[in-house]
């Protein structure tokens, strides 16, 4: 068991995870996680083995990409990337960087199955994409968190109902995700603000909406793409202290950012990308 | 009557906000009105069957047979009594196996039968015309003749042979015109109440397209969180569902009040004249019109489920 205390806006939350010998990327290799709130609040979410980062052992990866193509945003027939290859461990850490155009967002897409890819090989928590039955991966998608660009918060439902889908949509009880997406709301300093709809929250706001739907299933793979564009400089470095403390116990994240102070201030392997071509893993 | 759906509503809660994409009046309105249309056309279907079963089973078992100069006396058979041609031709149809009865019309009820056409000249001591005048004998065939087509061929051959000049007259021509008639007009309301159910699902799937168009980037974002196709097509189907079979229920009861106005004035043509309200109405009919706004609720919901699982195969 690894506890640990994460401290964002004056909330302590304590993340209690059980780590299991060996995550076969499968519901029986799922296990259990706690956030237990200073305020008494406790998140129980599904997440998945938290293997050390850069371990090379087969069934330990959480991406595994062969010589994968696609990822055009409109489904088209026109291939964004091309020739992708890389691996990224349970547990471990990627800035995903380049300039605009080089297809990061593409990239995101492809690992958060909003696109299949073309040819190659993809696996995503061992299962293999481009092979799978269509109606295996929303299983697989409710163990991936995403942080989108533009948000993509869902504009008739509240910020309390928005952050709630992802356990609505994995059965949870209704009585029981009521206490932790308000805990989750204040984490984020958005308490009083759970009935406001979307477009009546900032910019900033509306972002730390999208980052709590993101994290309150505790996913196994968190996806970020620039999850810092619109928040201030205190607000990207609580975000980045989330981050690197759920990386920490076992979730594998990925952040795609322009932000290169950010990338600076907190060291870590990079994948890097230029005219849909892998140019950098390391 | 429509509580069940209502009820049944599920717990999901309106997460991709149809209310509001697949609201409005216009899905229970159309729905109402192919109800309707889809009520007079069962009507018309039963009306038509019944008539044509009501005319079979009279008209099947009714003959008349014109015996021309009946007084005038035959030739005695073998020690036989004297007869007359009306006498020969009575023996013969009560010694026929198809015969269920035979009477030999009087002459007052003759004389009634013809005083439209001939007023009081043809009535017995009139001045007037003496015409000579047929018998006509009603007869009622057995319900159900062995081998009838050639009963009757022999029946009509046998009294032609007793009496030279009587006429059988089987009602089978008409029978077949109005059997007929009754069969097209039955064609024609299914026909009316299978394009009635085409159009109401081409009507929810116009709806449903339109909600998935209005909503597509709520369901993207549902569907990108791990919403099975299932869900997705769950919310739509169930509020179609409940949008047809509350227009299917206004239909019917608009239609109620037509079929019993039409009920009551075909009463007289099918022989009835007691009863109450609810007894023009047939009784096959009281058992389809609850089936239409389930059918409608069914209709809603197939047609929903198969247009939002096409649509969402399109997505990865």
């Amino acid at each position: 068991m690894v506890t640990c205390m994460i401290r964002l806006n004056g909330v302590a939350l304590r993340y209690d995870a059980a780590v299991p010998a060996r995550n076969s990327a499968t519901a029986s290799a799922r296990n259990s996680a706690t956030i237990s709130a200073r305020h008494g609040a406790t998140v129980s979410a599904r997440n998945s083995a938290t293997m050390p980062a850069g371990s090379g052992d087969r069934a330990a990866a959480a991406f595994r990409v062969r010589d994968t193509s696609g990822g055009s945003p409109d489904g088209g027939s026109q291939d964004v990337l091309r020739d992708i290859s890389f691996e990224v461990a349970q547990g471990g850490f990627r800035w995903l960087l380049g300039p605009s155009g080089a297809g990061k967002s593409s990239l995101l897409r492809l690992l958060h199955l909003a696109a299949r890819p073309r040819g190659g090989a993809m696996e995503v928590l061992g299962v293999d994409v481009t092979k799978a039955r269509r109606a295996a991966l929303p299983a697989l998608r409710q163990r991936i968190g995403m942080v989108f660009q533009d948000f993509r918060l869902i504009a008739h439902l509240s910020a309390f109902d928005n952050v709630a889908l992802p356990q609505r949509l994995a059965g949870r009880p209704e009585t029981q995700l009521r206490a932790d997406v308000a805990e989750l709301l204040r984490w984020v300093g958005l308490e009083g603000k759970g009935d406001v709809l979307p477009q009546s929250l900032s910019g900033g706001e509306q972002q730390r909406v999208a980052i709590a739907r993101a994290v309150i299933n505790r996913p196994a793979l968190l996806l970020a793409d620039e999850p810092t564009g619109n928040l201030d400089d205190v607000q990207a470095q609580r975000l980045m202290r989330l981050l690197t403390e759920m990386n920490r116990h076992g979730t594998t994240v990925i952040v795609a950012t322009h932000n290169d102070a950010l990338v600076a201030r907190h060291k870590a392997p990079a994948l890097r990308l230029e005219h849909g071509r892998l140019v950098g893993d390391g | 009557m429509a509580g069940w759906w209502v009820m049944a509503e599920p717990r999901i809660r309106d997460e991709l906000g149809l209310r509001s994409a697949l609201g409005g009046l216009m899905l229970p309105v159309l729905v109402a009105a192919m109800a309707f249309l889809a009520a007079l056309a069962l009507a018309g279907a039963l009306a038509a069957a019944a008539l044509s079963h009501r005319w079979q089973d009279g008209a099947a078992s009714t003959l008349t047979v014109q015996v021309p100069r009946p007084d005038a006396p035959l030739p005695r058979l073998q020690d036989g009594p004297e007869e007359t041609r009306l006498d020969r031709v009575m023996a013969r149809l009560h010694a026929s196996s198809a015969v269920a009865s035979a009477r030999a019309l009087s002459e007052e009820e003759l004389t009634a039968l013809l005083r439209p056409w001939l007023g009081a000249m043809g009535e017995p001591g009139a001045a007037g015309l003496a015409l000579p005048l047929p018998a006509v004998v009603e007869v009622h065939l057995v319900p159900s003749p062995p081998d009838p087509e050639h009963a009757l061929d022999d029946l009509s051959a046998g009294l032609e042979a007793a009496a030279p000049g009587t006429v059988t007259e089987s009602h089978g021509v008409w029978l077949e015109r109005l059997s007929g008639l009754a069969r097209s007009l039955q064609a024609c309301a299914w026909l009316v109440l299978a394009l009635v159910v085409g159009v109401a699902a081409c009507v929810v799937t116009i709806a449903t397209r339109a909600g998935l168009s209005a909503r597509r980037d709520s369901i993207e974002i549902v569907h990108g969180l791990g919403a099975t196709d299932g869900r997705i097509a769950a919310a739509f189907s169930f509020r179609a569902m409940r949008l047809a079979g509350l227009g299917g229920l206004g239909g019917t009861l608009l239609a109620l009040p037509v079929l019993i106005g039409i009920a009551v004035l075909v009463r007289p043509f099918t022989g009835e004249v007691a009863g109450g309200l609810p007894d023009s109405v047939p009784g096959a009919l009281w058992l389809c019109l609850p089936a239409l706004p389930v059918g409608s609720a069914l209709l809603g919901w197939l047609t929903a489920q198969g247009t939002v699982r096409r649509w969402l195969r399109g997505l990865p």
